[in-house]
């Protein structure tokens, strides 16, 4: 198996208004993906349920991509991990509101708990829409850090799967890596100058990223590297929403603790109000 | 700074200084004695402050010495640590004045920088208003000869008719006296409305210094000697800068000695920071002061100074102004002045003497008129009647009570104006705390972006302002506020000031994103929740500058204007790509002769839900007499979500290889849009490739950014749309 390939897809299924949006968005891209989906129904399998879901599948125009559901009752998120764990699940998908309430923030959704503790990538989708809404451009972040060279990579897989056209590289540098504090008109020049240096140095070590991805996949999106001066994760989120990227492509952290939701940094700022899809790479 | 800038304009800098000399003569005396302070006090401060800051300061055509806000809070520091004893409350302010140097230099060391951005500006112009009225008061009183009143700002003002029926049995030489006080007053009205030349040599306050001493010599030489008492001229004793008074510590444990530290700092480095900002803006080399590097210079200069018996060192606005009016070019005019000063003191020091304190309150009167001003609390109520109702809330509260709780009043009114006006403590409550500025510079044209969430007000303006003050003015800079749910008064007035600025040293900094705020007010629940700032309604019924900018702009091309429209709902339902989008607004609608060219600001959505998509956007729209074919060009292909659309093709353009790889031409009949697509059409697109266009047949659409455009952007669209429209249409 291509590390970079999906081969099962897992989402969870709730019989919710949103139910056929989600359903279609996640057969959609197992068709793309040429993936196997399994969905996961959390609760008592029923003759009604069953049929209301197959009369939402036989909706779906187009060809049906392989998949299988799951019935198992239990707490939500403990039923969808097992489940990607037993499945050796490469995606899964789920369905974010978009503002999570403010009480929720703080107790830990079920999406959040598994965002955190899945072992393969999670794709959160804030418009799960029954039509298809191409999705034209992504935002991966380029920090310099382990991961970076895969969430990279993933990305071009994906967002060329998709049919997408443009990703935004975008490298979040802190401002305190600028030593000059500007107070005036001369140190305001100083600091110029240093970022200026310090985007040069940025861009190439991107670039050096990009150098082992193959032609073929590589000139189907048109690449650009935007490098921000701001705080972490969050320029990045508030920069994929004024472009209004399609899908934003992050590295997991490594650990997500009570502190890190108290003080919010990083990933934190993003899940606790998602700009566009996310697709964080485990 | 190198020693040929100190000694390039050496003579325009000691002249400015001299003419700044005589301005502040006047003043440090008056000043001084109006805070309860030796007379010579006003002397050391401007003198220390005029060597110590020259040296050490970090602006460049600014004056320093004893400011005018600090009179009310050192006057009343003298009485309130002194207990009646004002040489005992002289030595204990002594020890404040000291330790509110030593803060001064903390938060310079701190750089803590323009304090005063962390204040409501309504409600610190209500703190300085409140200064005025109680300066206007007291100063009232000394100008009618009363040397003694004490008491509250509101027992002035009633015991005021009294006032006038003493006047009626003064003796005559108060009244020469309180004579030449009302001629000083009027000297200093109307000094502004006289434009004889000769007349205005010499600076209004030193008029009022001659005033004083013509009338002694006139007495003099008709042997009658001075008229007027001797308890109402000013003395300074001769041994005056020999003995140095001993400050002192003893009150350190009380708390009120800390409240006063506080209020002597706080009023102290508003007034500085203030007057700084508003000589950057001065400045003919358009230099930026270093704020925290001054401040550590005026901390500096405020200990010496407190230890040598004076005031606290603060940057004044009026001697400034004249300094650069006079051609000062850096900070040796401050050095200047202060040598001037001490010279005249020791020269002048039998003549000065003949000074009645009535002319020198004259002098005060006039200030505290200027800070307490009736057309400030019109100017407010045209900002908005909530600014008016923080304004008097904060004047109000500073008179009755002291200035910190007057001060922190008026932040806690703004706040739960904001936060009633939003309906909302949880836009506030739950974005405080988070980063809320973006800033990249825009690769494709090389602006900076700088866009803002949530909301932005003074709780919260220091982030937007570091951002800000990162971006050389020289660039162009665009800020973008159509996801900022609320903005207030006191970031748009210090938006305004740095619109200034950039405009100077020929850059620009654009807002944008706002008029949406004002046509959202429409709303019954979001009156003024999404713009509460009317100050431009004053000129232009509600508008923003950028709208403003737009009629210019069409009134120019002989177009129509207007900013709100209602028939244009179903405009964009002749295109196909936006046909699943759905129109909330079409703003500031420009229109050509004919309608056949038009330009509007746009608000739409697409899909529904939880799944709708907000978008503001600036479109250019020709009406072509020519048929065209069906097409979109784009560079990108992020134009809209064509997807759902069937029988839409790329087209390829084989004889221009490298128009067909930069760019996305899409269309249900290639035969017909590659006719279209001639050389000439190519090179013309090619051009003009960050423009992305889509036609139905009859009618092009233009469009540039996902956000509005500025109107230096709206201009060149329309200029691209006469061309294109030529291009076209022959």
């Amino acid at each position: 198996m291509h590390k970079n390939e999906y081969n099962t897809v897992v989402v969870g299924v709730a019989f919710s208004p949103n139910l056929k949006a989600n359903v279609f968005e996640a057969l959609r891209m197992s068709v793309l993906f040429d993936a196997t989906l399994v969905m996961v129904h959390v609760g008592e399998k029923t003759n009604e349920k069953e049929a209301s879901l197959g009369k939402v599948i036989s909706g779906f125009n187009g060809a049906v991509p392989n998949y299988r559901v799951l019935w198992k009752a239990g707490k939500p998120a403990e039923v969808l991990l097992g489940a990607c764990i037993g499945e050796n699940a490469d995606l899964l998908i789920l369905g974010a509101v978009k503002r999570e309430g403010l009480l929720k923030y703080y107790l830990g959704s079920v999406a959040r708990k598994l965002t955190r503790k899945a072992p393969c990538d999670v794709l959160l989708l804030i418009k799960p829409s029954v039509d298809r809404v191409a999705c034209s451009s992504g935002v991966v972040n380029g920090l310099a850090h382990p991961k970076t060279k895969e969430a990279i990579d993933r990305a071009f897989y994906v967002l060329s799967t998709l049919g997408a056209q443009k990703l935004t590289i975008v490298e979040e540098i802190p401002e305190d890596s600028v030593a000059i504090k500007v107070d005036d008109d001369r140190s305001l020049r100083k600091s110029t100058i240093a970022k200026e240096r310090i985007e040069l140095r940025e861009n190439s070590r991107v670039l050096g990223l990009l150098s082992h991805i193959p032609k073929n996949i590589k000139e189907t999106l048109e690449v650009v590297v935007q490098p921000i001066f701001g705080r972490r994760g969050y320029s990045i989120g508030h920069y994929a929403r004024v472009t209004r990227a399609d899908l934003l492509v992050m590295n997991a952290p490594s650990k997500l603790t009570l502190l890190d939701r108290l003080f919010p940094h990083d990933l934190e700022y993003i899940l606790s109000d998602l700009p566009t899809d996310v697709l964080i790479i485990r | 700074m190198t020693k040929a800038s100190i000694f390039s304009g050496l003579r325009n800098n000691i002249f400015a200084g001299f003419v700044v000399s005589l301005i502040a003569l006047p003043l440090a005396l008056g000043l001084a004695v109006a805070s309860g302070f030796p007379m010579v006090a006003g002397i050391i401060t401007a003198v220390v402050g005029g060597v110590l800051v020259s040296v050490f300061g970090g602006s460049y055509v600014t004056i320093t010495g004893p400011g005018y806000g600090l009179v009310v809070v050192l006057l009343s520091a003298v009485a309130v640590l002194g207990d009646g004893d004002m040489q005992a409350g002289y030595l204990y302010a002594l020890s404040a004045v000291i330790l509110s140097g030593g803060l001064l230099l903390l938060f310079g060391f701190l750089r803590f920088g323009a304090l005063s951005d962390f204040f409501p500006a309504s409600a610190i112009q209500g703190m300085l208003s409140a200064i005025g009225v109680t300066l206007l008061l007291k100063q009232f009183y000394v100008m009618l000869g009363d040397m003694k009143t004490k008491g509250t700002v509101l027992e002035l003002f009633l015991n005021l008719p009294e006032l006038f029926k003493s006047l009626v049995a003064a003796p005559t030489g108060q009244l020469y006296a309180v004579s030449i006080g009302l001629v000083s007053l009027c000297i200093m009205f109307f000094y502004s409305k006289i434009t004889n030349r000769v007349f205005r040599l010499i600076p209004a306050p030193m008029w009022v210094i001659l005033l004083s001493l013509g009338f002694d010599a006139y007495f003099t030489l008709l042997g009658a000697g001075n008229p007027i008492s001797k308890k109402l001229l000013i003395s300074l004793p001769n041994d005056m800068l020999t003995t140095i008074p001993t400050p002192d510590f003893s009150k350190w444990k009380e708390p009120v000695f800390w409240g006063i530290v506080l209020s002597v700092t706080l009023v102290s480095s508003i007034e500085s920071l203030l007057s700084i900002k508003a000589v950057d803006k001065l400045d003919p080399e358009k230099r930026r002061s270093n704020i925290n590097k001054d401040m550590r210079a005026l901390g500096i200069a405020t200990i010496v100074s407190g230890f040598l018996g004076g005031m606290n060192v603060g940057t004044v606005i009026s001697r400034s102004s004249v300094n650069v009016n006079n051609q000062a070019t850096n900070r040796s005019s401050n050095f200047f002045h202060a040598v001037f000063l001490l010279l005249f003191v020791v020269v002048f020091q039998h003549q000065l003497g003949k000074i009645p304190f009535t002319a020198l309150a004259a002098i005060l009167v006039y200030t505290g008129f200027k800070l307490a001003a009736p057309v400030i609390f019109v100017r407010m109520y045209q900002i908005g009647k909530e600014q008016l109702l923080v304004f008097l809330t904060t004047l109000i509260s500073t008179l009755l009570t002291d200035l910190i709780t007057g001060i922190l009043i008026g932040l806690l009114t703004t706040f739960l104006v904001h936060v009633l006006l939003n309906k909302a403590f949880w836009l506030f409550s739950r974005n405080l705390l988070k980063p809320n500025v973006l800033m990249y510079k825009e690769s494709e044209t090389q602006n900076y972006y700088v866009g803002v969430i949530h909301f932005c007000t003074f709780l919260n303006f220091y982030m937007l302002k570091s951002k800000l003050d990162k971006i050389p003015q020289v660039e162009r800079a665009v800020v973008d506020f159509s996801l900022c749910s609320f903005v207030d008064h006191t970031v748009q007035e210090s938006l305004q000031s740095y619109e200034e600025l950039f405009e100077r040293k020929g850059g620009a900094l654009e807002i944008i994103g706002l008029d949406i705020h004002e046509t959202d007010s429409s709303h019954p629940f979001a009156v003024r929740t999404l713009r509460p700032m009317k100050k431009l309604r004053v000129f232009g019924g509600g508008r923003t500058k950028r709208q403003l900018q737009l009629e210019a702009l069409a009134h120019e091309k002989g177009w129509s204007y207007s900013e709100a429209t209602k028939s244009q709902k179903r405009m964009l339902r002749d295109h196909p790509v936006y046909q699943t989008t759905s129109v909330e607004r079409v703003y500031n609608l420009i229109e050509g002769p004919e309608k056949r060219l038009s330009l509007c600001d746009i608000h739409y959505s697409e899909g529904a839900f939880i799944a709708k998509e907000n978008i503001q956007t600036t479109l250019l729209r020709v009406r072509l007499d020519k048929e065209v074919p069906v097409f979109s060009f784009d560079r990108e292909l992020l134009l809209e979500k064509l997807s759902h659309l069937a029988g839409i093709h790329d087209i390829d353009f084989p004889k221009y290889p490298e128009f067909s790889r930069d760019f996305y031409v899409q269309g249900k009949d290639p035969k017909k849009i590659r006719a279209f697509f001639d050389d000439k059409m190519v090179s013309f697109f090619a051009a003009y490739g960050f423009y992305h266009i889509m036609s139905n047949g009859k009618e092009l659409l233009v469009r540039q950014f996902l956000r509005p455009a500025t109107p230096a952007e709206a201009a060149a669209m329309i200029e691209f749309g006469l061309a294109l429209k030529e291009k076209i249409d022959g």
